[in-house]
């Protein structure tokens, strides 16, 4: 559970432990809306661990992911199948984000919940809001670089329009 | 413009005319003739109704459908409309329940859809209510007949569908036993908002030819290549399809020398174990593709298993609904194996992600071509089973069976 803060120097530690989550919140969300695909698996542990699923799933308790993996290397795969495989019409993300509240902390890991809405830009000009839902996170923040040790998307619908190639 | 002033191309089952998937008249008539006609809908896994008094919300076509266990087990499925008003009966995709009861003015049904309550019917105090000689459950909800089938639940109105196992036909039946060969567990499920008609999906799932074409993570991987040992099965009737690959690959140059980007060296994962997989049903076939006409989809690739019901939405709007499971016995490898795997698969999966797009493309891509058609001859014109799977055999007998059911 998140402590109150005791004193001045714990509540300024508070803040600037929160303005590090903001700051890795925005640096992830500005990699994948520029494009910056190669950039994605850097904001993860190597043994980190990222998924999407549904929050109908996650209320049956039933495991399913839309996208699910264990290490570093498996989302450098993904990124290269975006890139070389798979075929999808050139189109781009916008996220917007609310504010991420730190659930717990120890041990320097965070638990963090972060909304998330991200708008879709087609080539075509369209743009239609594509995705909702909520980013369960577990964060290691380090002065040489805080990283996602765990990002779970729990989509707030079961429908997706046509495909999900660019991650969330 | 009317079925009846509509006729198909005179070459037959190699033309399919482009009006097919942009006519509004003739979606209206599919929901009539195939949908509320003689055809079986897949409407969800047994294993979605877990226990008695349980239900699941599914379609038959466009109409809405009420899946039911009974308190004693028994499996019923009716229409989602109330004898009232018309009102939708049930308002969750699933649920437990001991009765249906209608929101908007609480007539209530058994699990079986039979109306049992209709709420102020006597009126109050002597006043009101319905007269004695009203018969109000003479507009229930349609009964769907229903039949289960290795764990399947399907369901049609048609007065005139044969049993189950005969629309299925023996190759077929077999097949799903193949794959439905165990009580399932389920893994969850998500769906897609497809931006085309329900046909171009359907003719999608049956066209072998275009799988190691539009996916480029299948070839380069070798998880399918044409020049993989495999087949094509298709059902009497046409309707039905297998395409079946073994895991093991053939040698042939083919796709090298016809320069393909998939196939050029280099392409490699770094984290190999996503394709891992095990041979569990010991006969060496890595994958299988089963399709039931309408809209039902039974999916073996690899450990990744699954079943899709497409669910028209309008002429250009289709639903895909995923199921992925396993079976009851998986260990905790095992589960992680298939849930490893579904990365393969639905709307972000490495080898379908296209397939919701490309039926986009062409309804997008023949809106001012009505009057032409499609080329479908490779394979030459039949609906056979052939061992190559260069053959769009199975397109041809989807549209086999729906000329049948049409009447065109």
């Amino acid at each position: 559970m998140l402590r109150m803060p005791r004193n001045d120097k714990e509540m300024m530690m508070d803040i600037e432990r929160q303005l590090a989550v903001l700051d890795l919140n925005a640096r992830y969300v500005e990699a994948i809306d520029e494009g910056r695909f190669e950039d994605w698996p850097d904001f993860f542990l190597d043994d980190g661990k990222y998924r999407i699923t549904t929050a109908e799933n996650v209320e049956q308790n039933l495991p399913l992911s839309l996208i699910y993996a264990t290490s570093r290397a498996m989302l450098r795969d993904r990124v290269k199948a975006l890139r070389e495989a798979n075929i999808y019409e050139a189109q781009r993300y916008r996220h917007i984000l609310g504010p991420a509240r730190i659930e717990s902390a120890d041990d320097g890991m965070l638990r963090v919940r972060t909304s998330f809405l991200v708008a879709r830009i087609m080539h075509t000009g369209e743009t239609a809001l594509f995705a909702t839902g909520s980013y369960r996170d577990r964060i290691v923040l380090s002065a040489a670089g805080s990283r996602f040790a765990e990002k779970t998307v729990i989509l707030d619908s079961r429908q997706i329009d046509t495909l999900l190639a660019i991650p969330l | 413009m009317s079925i009846h002033e509509r006729s198909w191309p005179s070459e037959g089952l190699t033309r399919i005319p482009y009006w097919i998937y942009s006519d509004r008249d003739l979606y209206a008539e599919e929901q009539a003739r195939i949908f509320r006609g003689d055809a079986w809908t897949f409407l969800c896994l047994e294993a979605e109704l877990p226990r008695p008094n349980t239900f699941r919300v599914s379609n038959l076509g466009d109409m809405s459908v009420v899946v039911t266990r009974d308190r004693d087990g028994v499996i019923h499925a009716f229409e989602n409309r109330c004898a009232h008003r018309g009102s939708l009966l049930c308002l969750k995709e699933r649920g437990e329940a001991r009765e249906i009861v209608c929101v908007y003015h609480n007539w209530t049904y058994d699990l079986a859809g039979k109306l049992t309550g209709v709420a102020f019917r006597r009126g109050v105090g002597g006043k009101g209510g319905m007269p004695a000689d009203c018969r109000p459950d003479q507009h229930g909800p349609r009964q769907l007949r229903v039949e289960t089938f290795a764990g399947l639940v399907f369901g049609t109105v048609g007065a005139g569908a044969v049993p189950v196992e005969r629309y299925l036909g023996p190759e077929i039946a077999a097949k799903i036993r193949r794959v439905m060969k165990a009580p399932v567990k389920l893994l969850g499920g998500y769906s897609q908002i497809l931006p085309g008609n329900w046909k171009l999906y359907m003719e999608n799932v049956k066209d072998s030819y275009h799988a190691s074409l539009l996916h480029m993570f299948f070839t380069t991987f070798r998880l399918n290549r044409l020049s993989q040992k495999g087949g094509l099965v298709v059902s009497e009737g046409g309707g039905n399809h297998i395409s079946y690959s073994m895991s093991a690959d053939v040698a042939g140059k083919e796709y090298e020398q016809a320069g393909m980007r998939s196939a050029q060296a280099g392409y490699g994962l770094e984290a190999p174990e996503l394709l891992n997989n095990i041979d569990e049903f010991g006969d060496g076939i890595g994958i299988q593709i089963l399709s039931v006409f309408p809209g039902f989809v039974l999916q073996q690739i690899r450990n990744s298993l699954a079943v899709r019901r497409v669910v028209p939405q309008g002429l250009e709007k289709t639903e895909l609904v995923w199921t992925c499971f396993g079976y009851e016995a998986d260990d905790e490898a095992m589960t992680e194996l298939r849930l490893r795997q579904a990365n393969l698969i639905g709307p972000s999966g490495f080898i379908s992600m296209e397939d919701g797009a490309a039926t986009g493309f062409v309804q997008r891509g023949i809106r001012g071509a009505g009057d032409e058609e499609s080329v479908v001859e490779m394979g030459g014109s039949g609906t056979s089973s052939e061992e190559s799977r260069v053959s769009e055999a199975a397109v041809r007998g989807f549209w086999k069976a729906y000329r049948g059911y049409m009447g065109m």
